[in-house]
């Protein structure tokens, strides 16, 4: 459990900050600091176990199916880093406390820095690769939003966004390279995984595993070519470069490296990848810094540099280059903190960061000045501080090192290199803190509180004390996480100051000279660096990244353009290609079906159809005579329906045409009626080509099934339709009681469909359509006479015969073609009849049919009937019929269908009524003085009769 | 009588396609009720063409198929809501825009617009 | 019989027509009913989805006819998950709806919302073909109505094209269900799952038509490239409650992939075996490549939140594409996630645009939003689940995903597509976010304008990322459920024994 609480309390702590902020600024830095010493306590907890030489694993269930669970190891080298990672946070935390302005709201960022640590610890202390992975992820999130933290900043905008995409890439190549590690180990498990050594080193797959999850280290800790996010990020508050970017997230690539050592080390490939990375990495961060005058710029491209050598290191794949690079991160993290927080003491006292703008500072800040004094002279390399032991350790190591048979190589570019690093780190300590004092410094800088020393002051004595005594301070947990790095026995090494008159010893005097000599000449060199062209690699991203997005948009908005037209173009295509891929042109190869002979009734309606469809496609300018066009396809339609045995479609075809036309014509009414010429010919033509092949395509399945016998399950309707359904017109049955609940979802399509126009049409009685239909003006001639005296008259009359006639159609469904959708159709035709014949306002004052209901009630009774079948247990939408007598009446047949298609009925002439009333009442809105009266010409008022009879 | 139906059904989905790539929303709406009609007579025609022989239970020997029909009832009624739906979403959309074109203005044609006429965004997207 | 089963489907069914018929003028009351509706929804979807996980497929004989005549719903690990989906989701959407006041812009919202509901659950539930062809009809009119909620000449326009889009669905989808019924003469699905092996071979061109102009249906619906192009307009102009709900909309197409092609046309299938294997993954990679290209080019938040939808629907059919047991699982683990992300940006989305005045959703600086804060952590959340960043779901997903791909030839370009995609999702949204939340214009001092403190939407748009956090912190128990769910699809017998009962595979 302990383990995960060290990785868990700082994301659990992340809310405190935030939320203590109110009670000011001290208690929010102190909560934070209470987190992370907790954190350290209990890491410290566990430490002697892990001095003893165990691992201590911490295992809980997450997602056992895929492999990932939420196991934590802690050994030596996840000690060493997670000790890193909360001891340098602590401090990190008492400088920020003072080095954060008033305005910079301080509970967000204690917040995120916690965020981050938690992060980080999770990724030294997980066990297993998936969930090291998520942590990875983590620290790239939290960082972007630590870099960003100044949001005022474009730099720091710019620069989160850069180090996001540049190490989230590395962080999403490690999935790859883990994902492949997993399949190989048959486990997602680090313990596991280190003990297959040589599978993986065998497989094909090791090649694209390592480059992959390299790509994921060098991201991270910042090594050419993916180096240049890091000095970008020297945007964020100097807490954050000193947290993340010396001592901690850009060490997890190296960690990553040490801890996957043992099973991806000591090949040809690791060797030439890695230690020549680390070898250039080294050489030429360390030449730029040297030119840099930011003093954060300058400490940003030391660290690259540092971060190179010790990744070389890493490359040897040797156990005492091993040794060395494990007391290396020590050591570099002691001074580069501090180095990097008196930069930012600096900064904040002397309000530049200027190289060219500073020096003599140390009259004025004496403190800081032996601090860094201390610090950088141990970067320098110099005896007798940590940075001298580790660099020896590296120079042995490399003068033993030979690349592809030069064995003056990598010593050569290693001295020069740290020649350089001696230089800058010189330029760093003298020519910011000795020299002439100046009194031009943009503010007169002081010695900042003790608070804000402190932390740095701290590193600068451990800098001293393990250079003096390095066996007794660093001794034990070089060794711990040398040997977890090793994997094995450790190899024979001495932390000392002395080992007699060594090669390592010349090379690092030489260069302490040189570099000295270097310094000396600075303005020529400087002349001359600044003379040389260099690629810049930020313009190189940024216009990468600008070339991307303009791609993007320039792709996005082509293809989405907005254009229906091109997008059913589209889908056609599609569609036929597809189905003209799947039919592969198979041939006629099947016993074809006898046909139907042809009559000349059906003929002459064939060439009705053709003729009408051919003429709306031409014609289809005048609106109103390619409406008519498509009625009269409609009724070919519904009179082949008849022709061949299909009287209940016929009907219900009919009947639908009718009241879709009037519905048509009503909208038409208020719609322009011309549509106007404006597609190209090439328009017209590709056109014309898709709706040729889909022609050719449809008519040609059809033919292919016409042709086929085929075998179907209708013969069981058939035979049960009158015996389980109660009803002759097999039809019907099938839609009220067979597959009643396809009815049921249609007649609430039908339901909803006049829900929806109802809310669309009622939105037009106000607002922008409102006005547009009040100031319409009739764009035809209207006819004089608006409701003839004959039609309303017929209308009227007519009206009790439909609905007797619609009220029988209903009740013979069960049996006779008709049913309740047909026999609602017909009422509603009636009821229009009304509309059409007296106008708007006379139907609507004597229908006082409130549809809503009628739609709701018909949905309600046809779904009660299905639940009804629950009381007698059977399932939703089960039928009952009896036969009934009820004198004076003959037997006759009552089937809970019956109320099935009375809710139906209802539905329906609810739906179509809701619709094409709200409609009629829309077009009224556009009469400047609506006729209300029910005739032209009133026969019941006298004045209008002839005088004198 | 099958030659019939099938090219039948093919005029029609051909009449219905070039209708649905017009640019206004009345052809469009048209062009929907034309290929309705033909997949309507194609679902019809899943269960073969059979003359004289309706699915009403009358002692005859044979019927033909009533599956298929009830299918076309169904699709016939839903394809009714959704026809009005849409003639009424075309005339909402008339009324409250003024033009019927079936088009939307895209992201391309507003910068383009913007650059060439100097309009502010939302009047290039009218 | 389980009669529950059928619940999903009848009590939105009555409680519309209840909401118009009773209390269609007091607006308080339908909230009321609607909102009780779907927390019964939600209750009945739990209890369906336990008996799910401790039975074999259930059925349920609508009109006590016994299938393939009478029309059957299916009750299986699958359509029990989707149908609690939906009903969660539905919970947050219409809570935003009602304390956001979008369900007063307009009439009938709830009742339209009841009824969208009804036909997601049916399309889900149901074993036969044509009446998925039914549902899809209800649950499309009642998404028409929803989307066009609220009006606007801007919405209706889009909304034109939406339903002109889907109306050609449809009409292809009685086209290939013809073809299917005319060679294998039945419309259960388990039953064709039995007759297509058994198809002669002169009929077999006319199933592989029928089959695959169905996968054309259900692509559109699942807005697979090149049939995604009503999405950015439909969902962008939609109520921000209304595009959170239809984030289940495109996964009802895939869903009905996922059934259709492991069903009928899975390894039994004879001639027709993996239909949709050759079509599915390389449109999936080009749909989740397309996505991120919208991402990036966006020029505003609503179309980027968009585009990210088509992206993920891209992840998700990569996985069902792969067509194997541990993908489908990679796949529906995805895909819930990706629903309730959709769903989660939509609302923020919205949120956002309100507060920054003109400026609205374009990417360019405006005045600092009220409530800004909140604001930027709720995208932030959203955009790291978005693009399947951790800790929430997503990267879990995608790792998932990543490994189903293992082992393939293809595996090398299936990696490149979603991890490349990935990071060119998080430079989008780390751009928009930027601009959104950090980089506020010159008049810095200006007062931004002043809103409400949105209690209601943000505790909406909070209990979408609570769901996503529970999805990654329960990750073990989903996964167990998801691996028994692909194992009834990859062993369609027991689905078609419930159906036909024992013994009806023997004809095959």
């Amino acid at each position: 459990m302990s383990l995960a609480l060290i990785a868990l309390l700082p994301f659990m702590g992340a809310v405190l900050p935030a939320l203590l902020i109110r009670s000011g600024r001290t208690v929010c830095a102190v909560s934070a600091g209470a987190v992370t010493l907790s954190a350290l306590t209990l890491l410290m907890v566990n430490a002697p176990s892990v001095f003893r030489g165990e691992a201590l694993h911490d295992r809980f269930e997450w997602m056992p199916g895929f492999g990932l669970n939420a196991t934590f190891m802690l050994d030596g080298l996840g000690l060493l880093f997670a000790g890193l990672i909360l001891g340098i946070g602590l401090l990190i935390i008492i400088y920020a406390r003072f080095y954060l302005a008033k305005a910079d709201p301080m509970g967000r960022f204690f917040s995120y820095l916690l965020l981050f640590q938690g992060a980080m610890v999770g990724i030294v202390l997980s066990d297993n690769v998936l969930m090291l992975l998520i942590f990875w992820e983590l620290t790239s999130l939290s960082s972007f939003l630590l870099i960003g933290y100044w949001r005022h900043l474009p730099e720091g905008r710019q620069g989160a966004r850069m180090a996001l995409a540049v190490t989230g890439m590395g962080g999403l190549a490690m999935i790859g390279g883990m994902l492949i590690l997993g399949q190989i180990a048959g486990s997602y498990d680090l313990s596991v995984i280190l003990q297959h050594r040589e599978a993986i080193q065998a497989s094909p797959l090791y090649l694209p595993a390592l480059i992959l999850i390299l790509i994921g280290c060098f991201t991270k800790s910042a090594q050419l070519p993916f180096h240049f996010w890091l000095p970008h990020a020297m945007a964020a508050p100097t807490p954050v470069s000193a947290y993340l970017h010396s001592a901690t997230m850009v060490k997890a690539g190296l960690f990553l490296m040490a801890r996957l050592w043992p099973v991806l080390a000591g090949t040809p490939e690791w060797f030439y990848i890695v230690a020549t990375t680390g070898l250039v990495t080294m050489l030429i961060a360390a030449v730029i810094a040297l030119f840099k005058d930011d003093l954060k710029a300058l400490l940003a491209y030391s660290t690259v540099s540092h971060l190179g050598l010790v990744t070389m290191l890493l490359g040897f794949g040797t156990p005492i280059a091993a040794v060395a690079a494990v007391f290396h991160i020590i050591n570099h993290a002691t001074f580069k903190a501090a180095l990097f927080m008196t930069a930012g003491i600096v900064d904040h006292e002397a309000h530049t960061r200027d190289v060219g703008r500073l020096g003599g500072l140390a009259h004025l800040m004496p403190i800081t000045a032996t601090i860094a004094t201390v610090a950088g002279l141990s970067m320098a390399g110099v005896a007798p501080l940590n940075g001298f032991l580790s660099k020896e350790m590296m120079l042995e190591a490399a003068l033993h090192t030979s690349w592809g048979g030069a064995g003056w190589l990598v010593p050569a570019m290693v001295a020069l290199a740290t020649l350089f690093s001696v230089a800058y780190s010189l330029r760093y300590v003298f020519f910011v803190f000795f020299g002439q004092r100046r009194y031009d410094y943009p503010h007169t800088p002081h010695d900042p509180p003790l608070g804000m020393w402190f932390s740095p002051g701290l590193l600068a004595a451990l800098v001293v004390l393990i250079g003096l005594m390095p066996a007794t301070i660093a001794g034990p947990l070089v060794a711990v996480s040398a040997g977890a790095v090793i994997g094995g026995p450790l190899p024979y090494y001495s932390l000392a100051l002395w080992h007699g008159f060594t090669p390592a010893l010349v090379v690092s005097l030489a260069a302490l000279a040189l570099g000295a000599l270097t310094l000396r000449r600075y303005a020529a060199l400087r002349d001359r660096w600044d003379a040389t062209p260099r690629p810049e690699a930020k313009a190189l991203f940024d216009a990468t990244l600008a070339a991307l997005f303009a791609v993007s948009r320039t792709v996005t908005t082509t293809l989405q353009n907005g254009s229906l037209r091109r997008y059913l173009a589209v889908l056609f295509t599609v569609v036929l290609a597809v189905g003209l891929i799947a039919h592969g042109g198979a041939g006629p190869d099947y016993a074809p079906r006898p046909m139907l002979p042809v009559a000349a009734g059906p003929l002459a309606l064939w060439i009705l159809l053709l003729g009408a469809s051919a003429a709306v496609a031409v014609m289809h300018h005048n609106r109103l005579f390619a409406l008519i066009l498509t009625s009269v396809a409609g009724l070919v339609v519904s009179v082949a329906f008849a022709y061949l045995s299909a009287p209940d479609l016929a009907l219900t075809q009919i009947s639908v045409e009718v009241v879709t036309l009037i519905l048509m014509l009503l909208a038409l009414n208020l719609l322009p009626k011309q549509t106007p010429r404006e597609s190209s010919g090439a328009r017209i033509g590709r056109d014309g080509v898709l709706a040729a092949v889909g022609g050719l395509c449809a008519g040609g399945l059809t033919w292919a099934i016409l042709r086929r016998e085929g075998t179907s399950i209708s013969d069981y309707y058939l035979a049960n339709s009158y015996s389980g359904g109660g009803g002759t017109n097999v039809v019907n049955v099938i839609l009220v009681d067979f597959r009643g609940y396809d009815t049921f979802g249609e007649i609430i399509v039908l339901g909803i469909a006049a829900l929806a126009i109802f809310a669309l049409l009622d939105g037009a009685m106000h607002g922008v359509s409102r006005r547009r239909l009040a100031r319409w003006t009739p764009d035809q001639a209207r006819s004089a006479d608006r409701h003839p005296l004959m039609l309303a008259v017929a209308a009227r009359l007519m009206f009790p015969f439909a609905l007797t006639v619609g009220l029988y159609i209903l009740l013979r469904g069960h049996n006779e073609p008709g049913g309740g959708f047909i026999a609602a159709l017909v009422v509603s035709i009636a009821l229009l009849m009304q509309y059409i014949a007296s106008g708007y306002a006379w139907s609507a004052a004597r229908m006082r049919i409130d549809y809503h209901a009628m739609i709701g009630w018909g949905v309600v009774i046809a779904g009660l009937t299905g639940v009804a079948a629950w009381l007698a247990g059977r399932p939703f939408l089960t039928s009952a019929f009896g036969y009934v007598t009820l004198p004076p009446l003959d037997k006759f047949e009552l089937a809970s269908a019956m109320a099935f298609d009375l809710g139906v009925f209802l539905t329906v002439v609810g739906a179509v009524m809701l619709a094409l009333a709200n409609l009629s009442r829309i077009a009224r809105l556009t009469e400047a003085a609506p006729d209300d009266g029910p005739m032209d010409v009133d026969p019941s008022d006298v004045r209008h009769m002839p005088q004198g009879v | 009588m099958e030659f019939l139906v099938a090219s039948g059904v093919g005029v029609m989905t051909a009449a219905g396609i070039y209708l649905m790539l017009r640019g206004r929303t009345f052809p469009v709406v048209l062009g929907l009720a034309m290929i309705t009609y033909a997949v309507n007579v194609f679902l019809f025609a899943t269960g073969r063409l059979t003359l004289d022989r309706p699915p009403v239970l009358n002692g005859a020997e044979a019927y033909t198929d009533p599956l298929p029909q009830a299918l076309v009832l169904t699709a016939i009624v839903i394809s009714f809501g959704m026809s009005a739906l849409v003639v009424v979403l075309a005339l909402r959309s008339y009324l409250e825009s003024g033009g019927d074109e079936i088009d939307v203005i895209g992201e391309a044609e507003v910068a383009r617009r913007i650059e060439r006429d100097g309009v502010s965004g939302p009047e290039a997207r009218r | 019989m389980n009669h529950w089963i059928v619940a999903p489907v009848i009590l939105p069914a009555l409680v519309a027509p209840l909401i118009v018929l009773a209390m269609r003028h007091d607006l308080g009351l339908q909230r009321i009913f609607s909102l009780a509706a779907t927390l019964a929804l939600a209750a009945v979807a739990v209890g369906l989805t336990l008996s799910a996980a401790s039975h074999p497929p259930q059925v349920y004989q609508l009109g006590n006819w016994p299938a393939p005549f009478g029309i059957v719903l299916v009750l299986d690990r699958l359509s029990a998950l989707m149908v609690l989906m939906t009903a969660l989701l539905a919970l947050a959407a219409l809570f935003y709806a009602i304390t956001s006041g979008w369900d007063a812009r307009g009439r009938h919202f709830h009742a339209l919302f009841q009824f969208q509901l009804m036909g997601v659950c049916g399309a889900f539930l149901t074993g036969d073909v044509f009446n998925l062809f039914v549902f899809f009809e209800v649950l499309l009119i009642a998404s028409y109505g929803l989307m066009l909620h609220g009006g606007g000449a801007a919405r209706l326009k889009a909304g034109m094209q939406y339903v002109v889009i889907n109306l050609a669905g449809s009409t292809l989808f009685l086209f290939a269900v013809g073809a299917i019924y005319a060679v294998t003469g039945t419309l259960n699905m388990a039953d064709l799952a039995v007759k297509a092996p058994l198809v002669a071979p002169a009929d077999a061109a006319l199933l592989r038509v029928g089959g695959l102009l169905l996968l054309l249906v259900f692509a559109v619906k699942a807005a697979l490239v090149p049939l995604h192009f009503w999405l950015p307009g439909a969902y962008g102009q939609a109520p921000a409650p209304v595009a959170a709900l239809f984030a289940i909309m495109t996964k009802v197409g895939a869903y009905s992939i996922l059934r259709v092609y492991t069903l009928i046309f899975g390894a039994g299938a004879g001639d027709a075996a993996w239909l949709a294997q050759d079509w599915l993954l390389p449109a999936a990679l080009v749909t989740l490549a397309l996505g991120t290209a919208g991402i990036l080019g966006a020029r505003s938040l609503t179309p980027l939140v968009c585009f990210s939808v088509i992206a993920s629907m891209g992840t998700v059919l990569i996985g069902v594409g792969l067509f194997t047991q541990t993908a489908t699982v990679a796949a529906l683990y995805y895909m819930i996630h990706s629903t309730f992300a959709a769903a989660t940006l939509f609302l923020i989305a919205e949120l956002v645009c309100a507060r920054r005045g003109a400026m609205a959703g374009r990417l360019n600086a405006a005045p600092p939003l009220a409530q800004g804060d909140l604001m930027a952590g709720l995208f932030f959340l959203g955009a790291i689940a978005m693009a399947g960043m951790p800790p929430l779901s997503g990267f879990l997903g995608k790792l998932m995903v990543l490994a189903g791909a293992q082992g393939r030839p293809d595996t090398a370009l299936v990696w490149a597509v979603i991890l490349v995609t990935s990071l060119l999702t998080i430079i989008g949204f780390a751009r928009a976010g930027s601009v959104l939340f950090w980089k506020t214009a010159k008049s810095e001092g200006e007062a931004a304008a002043a809103q409400a403190w949105p209690a209601g939407p943000v505790i909406a748009a909070g209990a979408t990322l609570a769901a996503l956090a529970a999805l990654t912190v329960f990750a073990g128990p989903v996964e167990t459920y998801l691996e028994a769910t692909a194992a009834q699809l990859y062993a369609p017998s027991g689905y078609i024994e419930a159906v036909l009962g024992q013994g009806a595979l023997a004809a095959r």
